[in-house]
C-alpha cells in the first residue's frame, strides 16, 4: 500500500466514523440546541440547527417554575452519598479479598456479583412495604441505602481488581517496617490505590445518578432526584420541547462530563472484569 | 497466605458488605416468596389466606403474562441484535487510524451517560412525535406520511431507544477487546496471504467471542429489567403491546395493589434472570481463575 | 544481637505439609544462605521467621526469646523483597524514612540516618526521586537502605537479585557481602542460585522438599556432600553421576565426579567416549562427552582445548575425588 492509498483510506474511514458517530450523538446535540430555542422555533416544521435566536429563557423558566434545584440537590445527595457510603463499606471488603485470599474468597466474590443479577421486581414489594413501614418512602436516606446496596457488588469488584494489581510484597514490606494495620492502609494502600478508588467513585456516582427503577418507585415530590423529576415531563407538559430540553440538558450535562472522564473504568466496572 | 491475625481481621472487614447484601437479597426474597403463596391485596383488608400456587396459576395463565413474556423476549433479543452487530461495526471502525478519534469516541459513548428518562422523553417527543417530531418533519419533507411510532409500533420504538442507549456500551467493550488483539497475529495472517474477510472471520471474530458473550450476558441482565423507558413512553400500551415482565409486575403490585400476584410474578422473573445469571457467572468465574 | 533459633518448626498450607519438623541455629553476625530448588520451602521458612506466615508448630526464638507469635512489626527484623517492594508513591527519602517514622524516631535523627544510608549506598543524588525513575540496581539499593536504617537484629533477603541482569547481579552480590562485613549483622539470604550461595555465605542450608538436607560452609558442602541431592545441587557445572562400575561394592549404586576433576587423554583412561558439543568460554571449556552405555558426561577443560566434535577421547578421575552413593542416595564414606 502506498502512502497516498493509506491517506485515502484514512480519509474514508474518518468520514464514515464522523458520520456515524454524529448520528449517534445527534439526539443529545438536538436536545442541547433546542434548549436555547423559543417554544415556537422548537416545533417549527422547518427546524434549524444553528440559525435561530438563541435564548436562555427556557433555563430561567425551568429554574423558576419548578423546584429544579431541589431535585438536582436530591440527585447530588443520593448519588454522592451512596457512593461515599459504599466506598466506606467496600474498601475493607475489597482489602480482605485481595490481600487475605482463602479458598472461599472466589465464591464470596461470585455471590456478591450474583446479588447484582437479582431482578429488582423480585424484591419490589417487600422493599416497598418495608420502606412504607419504616417511613423511608420518599426520603433521601431511603434512596441512599438502596443505591448503596445495589451498587455495592460493583464497587467491591472494581476495588478488588485494583487492589489485586498492588503487589502483596509492598504491604508486607510496610508490616516489616513496623507499620500497624491502620498505617498500612492509610500510608501505603490508599495512596497507591487512589486512582482506582477515584474511578470507582466516579462510575458509581454516574450509575446512581442515572438509576431509574427505584428512584421512580420509591420517591414522590419530596425526595425525587432528576430521573424522577424528568419523568414528570411525560405528561402533556413534555410537549413544551424547549423547556423539556432545558431541563434534560441540566440533568445530563454534568454526568456526561464525568462520564467522559471515566470511559476506561466503565469497561472494567460494568463487565465485572470479563473484558480487560 | 497470611497469618491468623490478618485472617481474623479480614473476616471482620468483610462483615458489613456481607450482612448488607444478605439483608438485601435474602430477607426481601423470602418475603416475596411468602407473599406469593398468600391472598394479599393492599386494597382489601382482611385475612391473608394461604392459597398455594393459585397466584402462580393466575399469573402464568394470564394472557397478559404471555404477551409480556414475548415482549420481553423481543425487547431483549432485538436490542442485543442491534447493539452487538452495530457494536462490532463501530468497534472495527474506531480501531482504524482516523482523524479526531478521541472526539468520535466521546460522541459514540455519550448516549450511555444519558439518564433513561431523559433519553426516552427526548426520543418520544422531539424525534418520534408524529406531529412535531423531527422524524415527522423529515418524512413530510421527503413526501411521506409521518409514522406514529408509539401507536403503530410501540415495542419497536422502545427497542430503538434502548438500543441507542446500549450501543455505546457494546461498542466500547468490543473496542477494548479488539485493541487487545495481538497485532502480530494480523501481521502473520498478512504474510500467510489472508484477505480482510478471512482475517475478520478467522482472527478478529474468534478473538471477540469472549467479549461478545460478556456483552450479551451483561446487557441481558439489565434489559430484562427495563422499566423507566416504558413508563415514560407508552406506559405499557396500547393494551399490553409494550409491557414487559418487569412492567407487568409493577402494574400488578403497585397500581392494582395485588401483592400476592405481583410476588408470584417477581419469583418468576427471578427464575428467568437466574438462568441468564448462571451463564454469566460461569464466564466471570473462568476469568477469575486466569 | 541477632541469633535466631528454630526448634521443630513446621508449616502446613491447608492440609499440605510444606515444612517438616526442622531445627536450625543461626548465630549472631552470621551470613546464612537458604538454597534449594523452587518450591522447597526456603522462602516459606524465611517468611515464617519474618512473621509474615504463621508457624504451624514449633518455636522461633530471636535472641533467646520466643517470637513465634510476635507480629512482624515487633520482631526487629528487616526484609528485602524480590520485587524490592518500594512504596511507589513516596520518594526515595520517604521510602527510607518510612520505618523510622513508624518507630517514632525524631526528625533530626531521621535526616542524619537517611544521609548516612544514602552515602553508603550511593543514593545521595536520587533521594528526591520516586522509585519509578530509578534503575533496577538503584531500586535494590533503596530497598537495602530502607532495611539498614532501622538497625535490625537481622536482615532477611528473599531472592533479592533475581530481577537484575547478570552483570549487575555480580556487583550487587559484592555490595551485599561488603555490607555484611561492615555491619556484622546476621543475614539470612534465600536464593535458588547456588553460585550466589557459594560466593556469599558463611554457612549454607540446602533445602529440598521441606527439609534441610545439609548445613555447612560452602567448602564443606562442595567437598563432603551428605547425599546425591546436595552433591548435584552445589557446584557448577553440575556433578556427573555415572552408574557404578562392575568392580565396586554391591551397595554402591552410583558414583559422582565433578567436571573439574576429570582428566582427558587421547591414549588411555577409565572410560572411552566421543566428544559432543564443546562450549568455549575463553578461560575454560565445557565438553559434553558421550560414553558408550553410560550417557553424557560434562568435563571442564582448559580454554584452548584442541578437541573437536566427534573426536575419540579417554576420561580418568582420581579415586579420592570420586564420591560413592548407595541405593538411598546417601554418600558412602
Amino acid at each position: 500500500m502506498t502512502i497516498k492509498d493509506s491517506r485515502r483510506s484514512k480519509l474514508i474511514y474518518t468520514i464514515a466514523a464522523w458520520t456515524i458517530s454524529g448520528m449517534i450523538f445527534f439526539p443529545i446535540l438536538w436536545t442541547l440546541v433546542t434548549s436555547f430555542k423559543t417554544e415556537a422555533e422548537a416545533i417549527s416544521a422547518s427546524p434549524s440547527l444553528f440559525a435561530f435566536d438563541w435564548t436562555l429563557e427556557n433555563y430561567r423558566d425551568v429554574l423558576s417554575r419548578s423546584p429544579y434545584f431541589n431535585h438536582f440537590w436530591n440527585s447530588v445527595v443520593i448519588s454522592l452519598g451512596s457512593s461515599l457510603l459504599g466506598l466506606l463499606i467496600a474498601v475493607p471488603a475489597a482489602w480482605s479479598m485481595a490481600f487475605v485470599q482463602t479458598k472461599k474468597t472466589k465464591h464470596l466474590l461470585m455471590w456478591m456479583l450474583s446479588t447484582k443479577m437479582l431482578p429488582p421486581v423480585g424484591v419490589l414489594i417487600p422493599i416497598y412495604l418495608l420502606f412504607r413501614d419504616f417511613a423511608l418512602l420518599d426520603t433521601k436516606l431511603g434512596l441512599v441505602i438502596v443505591m448503596t446496596v445495589i451498587n455495592l457488588p460493583i464497587m467491591v469488584w472494581m476495588l478488588y481488581t485494583y487492589f489485586r494489581e498492588i503487589p502483596n510484597e509492598i504491604l508486607e514490606a510496610s508490616r516489616m517496617d513496623g507499620a500497624t494495620i491502620g498505617e498500612e492502609i492509610f500510608h501505603v494502600l490508599l495512596p497507591i490505590a487512589l486512582p482506582g478508588i477515584a474511578s470507582t467513585l466516579l462510575l458509581n456516582v454516574i450509575l446512581s445518578w442515572n438509576e431509574a427503577f427505584w428512584t421512580l418507585i420509591l420517591t414522590a415530590a419530596n425526595a425525587a432526584p432528576l430521573t424522577a423529576f424528568i419523568a414528570s415531563y411525560s405528561s402533556p407538559e413534555g410537549l413544551f420541547y424547549a423547556k423539556l430540553s432545558a431541563a434534560s440538558a441540566m440533568a445530563i450535562v454534568p454526568i456526561l462530563i464525568l462520564g467522559w472522564f471515566s470511559q476506561k473504568q466503565l469497561v472494567r466496572g460494568l463487565s465485572f472484569g470479563a473484558v480487560k | 497466605m497470611a497469618t491468623t491475625n490478618s485472617r481474623t481481621l479480614a473476616r471482620f472487614m468483610l462483615l458489613p458488605s456481607v450482612i448488607l447484601l444478605l439483608a438485601w437479597m435474602i430477607v426481601p426474597l423470602c418475603m416475596t416468596l411468602y407473599f406469593s403463596f398468600i391472598d394479599y391485596n393492599l386494597l382489601v383488608p382482611g385475612d391473608k389466606e394461604f392459597v398455594g400456587f393459585l397466584n402462580y396459576e393466575f399469573f402464568l395463565t394470564d394472557p397478559a403474562f404471555f404477551e409480556s413474556f414475548f415482549n420481553t423476549l423481543y425487547l431483549v433479543t432485538g436490542v442485543l441484535l442491534i447493539t452487538i452487530c452495530g457494536g462490532i461495526g463501530l468497534a472495527i471502525l474506531l480501531d482504524q487510524a482516523i482523524w479526531g478519534r478521541n472526539y468520535v469516541r466521546i460522541m459514540v459513548l455519550a448516549p450511555f451517560f444519558v439518564m433513561p428518562t431523559v433519553s426516552a422523553l427526548v426520543w418520544k417527543n422531539m424525534l418520534m412525535n408524529p406531529v412535531n417530531g423531527l422524524f415527522a418533519h423529515f418524512a413530510i419533507w421527503l413526501g411521506f406520511e409521518p409514522i406514529d411510532f408509539f401507536a403503530q409500533m410501540p415495542l419497536f420504538s422502545i427497542i430503538i431507544i434502548v438500543s441507542w442507549q446500549w450501543l455505546p456500551f457494546a461498542a466500547l467493550i468490543l473496542l477494548t477487546a479488539i485493541q487487545s488483539l495481538d497485532r502480530e497475529q494480523l501481521e502473520a495472517a498478512d504474510l500467510d496471504g489472508a484477505g480482510p474477510f478471512s482475517k475478520f472471520f478467522y482472527i478478529v471474530l474468534p478473538h471477540l467471542s469472549r467479549a461478545v458473550t460478556a456483552v450479551i450476558l451483561i446487557e441481558t441482565i439489565f434489559l430484562l429489567s427495563i422499566f423507566a423507558e416504558i413508563l415514560v413512553t407508552t406506559s405499557g400500551g396500547p393494551g399490553y403491546s409494550s409491557t414487559n415482565i418487569t412492567y407487568l409486575i409493577y402494574t400488578q403490585s403497585l397500581l392494582q395493589f395485588d401483592v400476592g400476584g405481583g410476588s408470584a410474578g417477581g419469583i418468576v422473573a427471578v427464575i428467568i434472570a437466574n438462568i441468564v445469571a448462571i451463564f454469566l457467572m460461569r464466564l466471570i468465574g473462568k476469568n477469575l481463575e486466569g | 544481637m541477632g541469633s535466631i533459633t528454630l526448634k521443630q518448626v513446621t508449616k502446613n498450607f491447608d492440609e499440605v505439609n510444606v515444612i517438616k519438623p526442622l531445627d536450625l541455629e543461626i548465630k549472631d553476625g552470621e551470613f546464612i544462605v537458604f538454597v534449594g530448588p523452587s518450591g522447597c520451602g526456603k522462602s516459606t521458612l524465611l517468611r515464617m521467621i519474618a512473621g509474615l506466615e504463621d508457624t504451624t508448630s514449633g518455636n522461633i526464638e530471636i535472641d533467646g526469646i520466643d517470637a513465634t507469635k510476635t507480629p512482624p512489626a515487633k520482631r526487629g527484623l528487616a526484609m528485602v523483597f524480590q520485587s524490592y517492594a518500594l512504596y511507589p508513591h513516596m520518594t526515595v527519602r520517604n521510602n527510607i524514612a518510612f520505618p523510622l517514622k513508624r518507630a517514632k524516631v525524631s526528625p533530626a535523627e531521621i535526616e542524619s540516618k537517611i544521609a548516612n544510608a544514602a552515602k553508603i549506598l550511593n543514593l545521595t543524588d536520587y533521594l528526591d526521586r520516586k522509585p519509578g525513575q530509578l534503575s533496577g540496581g538503584q531500586r535494590q539499593r533503596v530497598a537495602i537502605g530502607r532495611a539498614i536504617v532501622r538497625q535490625p537484629s537481622a536482615f532477611l533477603f528473599d531472592e533479592p537479585l533475581s530481577n537484575l541482569d547478570a552483570s549487575l547481579r555480580v556487583n550487587m552480590r559484592l555490595e551485599i557481602s561488603e555490607l555484611h562485613k561492615s555491619l556484622a549483622t546476621t543475614m539470612i539470604y534465600v536464593t535458588h542460585d547456588q553460585v550466589e550461595a557459594m560466593t556469599m555465605a558463611d554457612r549454607i542450608a540446602v533445602f529440598n522438599a521441606g527439609i534441610i538436607e545439609q548445613v555447612g560452609t560452602p567448602l564443606e558442602l562442595y567437598k563432603n556432600p551428605v547425599n546425591k541431592f546436595v552433591a548435584g545441587f552445589i557446584g557448577s557445572p553440575k556433578m556427573n553421576f555415572i552408574d557404578a562400575p562392575q568392580n565396586e561394592d554391591a551397595n554402591v549404586s552410583c558414583i559422582g565426579i565433578r567436571p573439574e576433576h576429570i582428566t582427558l587423554s587421547t591414549e588411555q583412561g577409565t572410560w572411552a567416549g566421543t566428544v559432543g558439543v564443546i562450549e568455549h568460554l575463553g578461560s575454560e571449556s565445557f565438553l559434553h562427552i558421550n560414553i558408550e552405555g553410560k550417557g553424557t558426561v560434562t568435563v571442564k577443560a582448559d580454554g584452548d582445548c584442541p578437541l573437536k566434535y566427534g573426536d575419540s577421547i579417554y576420561l580418568t578421575a582420581p579415586a579420592n575425588k570420586v564420591l560413592k552413593f548407595d541405593n538411598n542416595g546417601l554418600t558412602i564414606r
